[in-house]
């Protein structure tokens, strides 16, 4: 269905930031996807953010149950979901008093009227009905009886009035699309898609999500259209892409372009199940995917997968890495390749599973026994995650190392659109494995390169029989060692091969100019905000430049230049300031921290605030 | 090597690796390395092909000593890097050496999944019923009572029997050894690397500095001939010096008869490892030595199951028969897209 033409005056906006939220049971998180997609197809950029409870089913109504999913869209590039929203679909009460204080004065407000009855009312701590009285008169407060709506739309088609309500985020998408003038097309083909086989359930989602649109169309009260026209992104053709996704299929890349089958050793763990489902749905890229037992054979299966000669990797969060830090000694010892992905979480413990932060640096760094260095990488954004993914492989094979990637939350759930690259752009992973070898010669496994990096030999090659372990090895032999200079050596030996990763990749760049008054210094998700917030006051006159990293161990060459060209360093990080901590005692530089542990992101606003609180 | 010259013959000494075995002197640990050794060149496996997996324990020193690929890991977890070893090289013969302590205490759980995934390995069981690496604290075999350094009182943890976990887990191919009964090892270990899935083999071993004659009565001339009953698929279940004693079953569990008397073979349990219910070979795995049966030797349980490690190769090639072999571009050109100019 096209868009019809319009009865109502559009208003042509730059960008728009919409926040669907309800109960978990509402269908939210559907709804912002379907929102996204179809602004993603119109051409916009998009940034979202997706907020949904630990628990599967909270009790249904309560505050605990609030399902929430925020698209920020723009006809010019976005890097963030949006500080506040200018439009806000409440589906019940609960989620109106938790989403209201995001919702900017001004801003378009949607209820579903319905559940604004005593109990719904009563869960979400209000005396009274918000919707009746005053208090909501700085927005434009639209109260639609979307249940009632949605079972009128739906009658006929045999549902039970249970599964009539489930149409009801439909409707609300229909009501949505309308406001903001999208097309029902990618809708309507996910609908068929999804359930085509059940066709009285397609036809009742299609009819709930028209009545939604004409609803808007029709009704009076609702008197202006908005428009956001496409952005004007680099050429090439895109798609929409999450996080998690990205990682798994650059993973996949990594592995075709190497030459290598991919093995996954995962346990799952909120927020990295993602990427153990997506590569099981490709076994066909010659990917085998095992589920362990716990995070430790995961990680051990990924040990020996590695020692197999097979592109190895490992993917868990926080708790998941802690679990297997005696295993990643194991891999730094054997000098074995392999990637290991924390989808970092909120923590402490258990902590906070479904919400985002930064705060396992220090664990990726320091998290293990004994001097047990090994490189790390963060991704910056969703669509990045495709190309540290490849990154990381590149990296571990080379220098014959494990390699950590941080990715959160944040970045696994959030999407953005991604320009699908031509298979000629991706890099390729030259791997070597040192061939028979017949005339006996002694073969010296732990011999090694001009990076550092020893021979990758692998079973089932004739000659080069040899045994790894967790036990220091001799220099050059391999063979168990207890000599005190040899451990020592060693110990630096392995250290130095990871530092030599920094003559191996680029030099750190910077938005900006070279030197100023402020660095703003970011690593990993934190990426968009921080970018915005530089971007806005550099446009204010600031003397402020970004640097954001990528490769966190080591730093890069030209790093410490950097730091000392300006005059202040401002590291705004989701933890309490292990960056800081880092760049302190290297450098010797002192830095000024804004940090959060909310298991939010950053809101541009604040790290905009801070740099001008520094600025003075 | 070329393909046209002919397969060495291998000798045990080929498969010693150049390392001082460090092993006490005495420990019943070298017995085992030695049969091993004398094992594999009957298979014809060329060494390349053949990777020893570990733990951590003086059992898991084991792999240093092979001139075979290799891995001493860390504690407990053999079993989990030698299914990834496996999944991906099916080709190659894998073994998993570990101790009572690094395989039933902290890798349990790696054990169990090992087993019950029926992964081709060949698992190895050096059980001392103590702690030996780390000088003599009691272990999961350890039995009631005993006292050592960190059980002075006298230990009161329930005892595991590694035979029964395996069967438990249902495990494929069950067996038992000693590290004394060369013979009977060599030929035990030989069995288990033909098996096509998990082969868990438990080997009675002597630790002489720590937990010295804890299986005399299963090793002494004396003894050995009481304590012990080899079994043989297809036939009763016969121990003794004069072979006059047998396993019978009274309902639902064993008991020891005479033969003669009017007792004869025909009333006697006769093994069937090839059962496909576990249930006899768990039978057999709880007759224990204290509460007066011979302890079983041989192989308890034989059977053939699918196995994990060619499952999960099966998948990808089901997969790609399906769908084709995996192409980027489309993947990454699957569901809605767009252009711009
Ligand atoms: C994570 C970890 N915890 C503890 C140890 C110490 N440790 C080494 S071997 C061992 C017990 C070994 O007992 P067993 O498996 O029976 O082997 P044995 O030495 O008797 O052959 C222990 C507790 C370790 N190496 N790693
Ligand atoms: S401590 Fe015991 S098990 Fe370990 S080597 Fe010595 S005798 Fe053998
Ligand atoms: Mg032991």
């Amino acid at each position: 269905m096209a868009t019809s033409t319009p009865s109502k005056p559009v208003t042509t906006l730059d960008e728009a930031t919409v926040r669907f939220c309800g109960d978990s049971g509402d269908g939210m998180q559907l709804a912002g996807t379907q929102f996204t997609n179809t602004s993603a197809l119109l051409g916009n950029d998009v940034a979202t953010f997706p907020d949904f409870p630990a628990e599967i089913r909270a009790p249904r109504g309560t505050k605990a149950g609030v399902s929430g999913f925020q698209i920020h869209f723009s006809s010019n590039e976005i890097f963030t979901p949006g500080d506040t929203v200018d439009a806000l679909v409440a589906m019940n009460p609960a989620a109106l008093a938790t989403n209201l204080s995001d919702l900017r004065a001004g801003g378009i407000l949607l209820v579903n009227k319905d559940a604004f009855e005593k109990k719904g009312l009563e869960q979400a701590g209000y005396a009274s009905d918000p919707t009746e009285g005053d208090g909501l008169e700085k927005y434009k407060l639209h109260s639609v009886e979307m249940t009632k709506l949605t079972r009128l739309a739906v009658e006929g088609f045999g549902l039970s009035v249970k599964e009539a309500d489930r149409c009801r985020n439909f409707f609300a998408m229909g009501l949505v699309f309308w406001l903001y003038d999208r097309s029902l097309d990618p809708t309507l083909r996910f609908i068929e898609q999804k359930f085509g086989k059940r066709p009285e359930v397609a036809k009742a989602n299609t009819s709930a999500l028209k009545a939604g649109y004409h609803y808007g169309e029709t009704v009076e009260a609702i008197n202006t259209q908005y428009h956001v026209g496409p952005a004007k992104l680099p050429s090439g053709t895109y798609r929409n892409i999450m996080g998690n996704t990205a990682l798994a299929w650059g993973l996949l890349a990594a592995a075709q372009r190497s030459g290598k089958r991919l093995f996954l050793g995962a346990y799952p763990i909120t927020p990295a199940s993602d990427v153990l489902h997506e590569l099981s749905k490709h076994k066909n890229f010659d990917v085998l995917t095992f589920q362990a037992e716990d995070e430790i054979a995961a990680v051990t299966a990924t040990i020996g997968a590695a020692f197999a000669g097979e592109m190895a990797v490992t993917a868990s969060s926080g708790p998941g890495i802690a679990l297997k830090g005696e295993a990643l000694g194991l891999a730094v010892m054997t000098e074995l390749p392999m990637v290991v992905i924390n989808v970092q979480r909120g923590g402490p413990s258990t902590g906070l599973p479904t919400k985002t932060e930064q705060s396992d640096l220090f664990q990726a760094m320091y998290g293990r026994n004994g001097e047990c260095p090994m490189p790390i990488l963060a991704a910056s954004s969703p669509g990045d995650c495709f190309d540290v993914a490849q990154e990381a492989w590149r990296i571990a094979v080379r220098f014959m190392t494990p390699v950590m990637i941080l990715s959160d939350g944040y970045l696994a759930n959030g999407s953005e659109p991604w320009r699908i690259p031509d298979l000629s752009e991706l890099p390729s992973v030259d791997v070597e494995h040192p061939g028979p070898s017949l005339n006996g010669d002694e073969f010296m496994p732990y011999d090694r390169d001009e990076r550092l990096a020893r021979p990758w030999a692998i079973p089932g090659t004739p000659g080069l029989m040899h045994r790894l372990g967790g036990l220091e090895k001799q220099d050059g032999t391999g063979n168990v060692c207890y000599d005190p200079d040899n451990h020592e050596q060693m110990c630096k030996t392995r250290a130095q091969k990871v530092a030599n990763v920094a003559d191996d990749v680029p030099l750190q760049e910077l938005d900006g100019p070279d030197s100023g008054d402020l660095l703003v210094l970011s690593w990993g998700g934190t990426y968009g905000a921080c970018a915005t917030a530089v971007h806005q006051t550099q446009g204010a006159g600031k003397k402020v430049s970004h640097c954001h990293l990528r490769y966190l161990n080591p730093f890069p060459k030209n790093f410490e230049k950097i730091l000392r060209s300006f005059d202040k360093v401002m590291i705004p990080e989701l933890n309490l300031g292990q960056l800081s901590v880092m760049v302190r005692s290297e450098f010797l530089i002192d830095t000024i921290g804004l940090t959060k542990v909310q298991g939010k992101p950053f809101s541009v606003a604040e790290i905009v605030d801070k740099i001008n609180e520094v600025l003075g | 090597m070329s393909i046209d010259s002919p397969l060495p013959v291998l000798k045990p000494a080929d498969f010693a690796s150049d390392q001082d075995v460090r092993w006490c002197p005495g420990c019943g640990d070298y017995s085992i390395l030695a049969q091993m050794k004398k094992m594999l060149p009957t298979l014809g496996t060329p060494q390349e092909n053949i990777v020893f997996i570990s733990g951590i324990g003086c059992s898991s020193r084991f792999p240093y000593y092979m001139n075979t690929y290799g891995m001493h890991s860390i504690h407990g977890r053999a079993p989990a890097v030698a299914t990834g070893l496996k999944t991906c090289r099916p080709d190659l013969q894998v073994w998993v050496i570990t101790g009572d302590g690094d395989g039933l205490s902290i890798g349990g759980n790696h054990l169990m999944h090992a087993i019950r995934r029926n992964m081709d390995l060949n698992i190895v069981l050096f059980n001392n019923r103590i702690y030996g690496l780390t000088k003599g604290q009691y272990s999961p075999t350890s039995p009631l009572g005993k006292k050592t350094k960190s059980s002075p009182m006298g230990a009161i943890d329930n005892p595991l029997h590694p035979l029964s976990i395996a069967i438990g887990c249902e495990a494929t191919f069950v067996a038992r050894s000693i590290d004394t009964n060369i013979k009977h090892l060599g030929n035990i270990l030989k069995r288990g690397a033909e098996h096509q899935g998990t082969a868990f083999i438990e080997v009675y071993q002597n630790c002489n500095v720590f937990n010295d004659g804890a299986w005399e009565y299963a090793k002494s001339r004396d003894t050995k001939a009481e304590t012990t009953l080899e079994l043989e698929h297809g036939k009763p279940l016969i121990f003794g010096k004069d072979r006059q004693k047998g396993i019978r079953l009274n309902g639902l569990d064993p008991e020891v008869v005479e033969l003669g008397k009017g007792i004869t073979e025909d009333d006697l349990l006769f093994h069937d490892e090839r059962s496909p219910e576990p249930s006899l070979a768990y039978l057999l795995s709880r007759m224990r030595n204290e509460d007066g049966f011979p302890e079983p030797i041989g192989v308890f349980r034989s059977v053939d199951k699918p196995r994990y490690d060619e499952q999960t190769n099966d998948q990808i090639d089901q997969a790609t028969k399906e769908r084709g072999k995996g192409d980027l571009e489309t993947l990454f050109r699957s569901g809605e897209t767009w252009k711009v100019a």
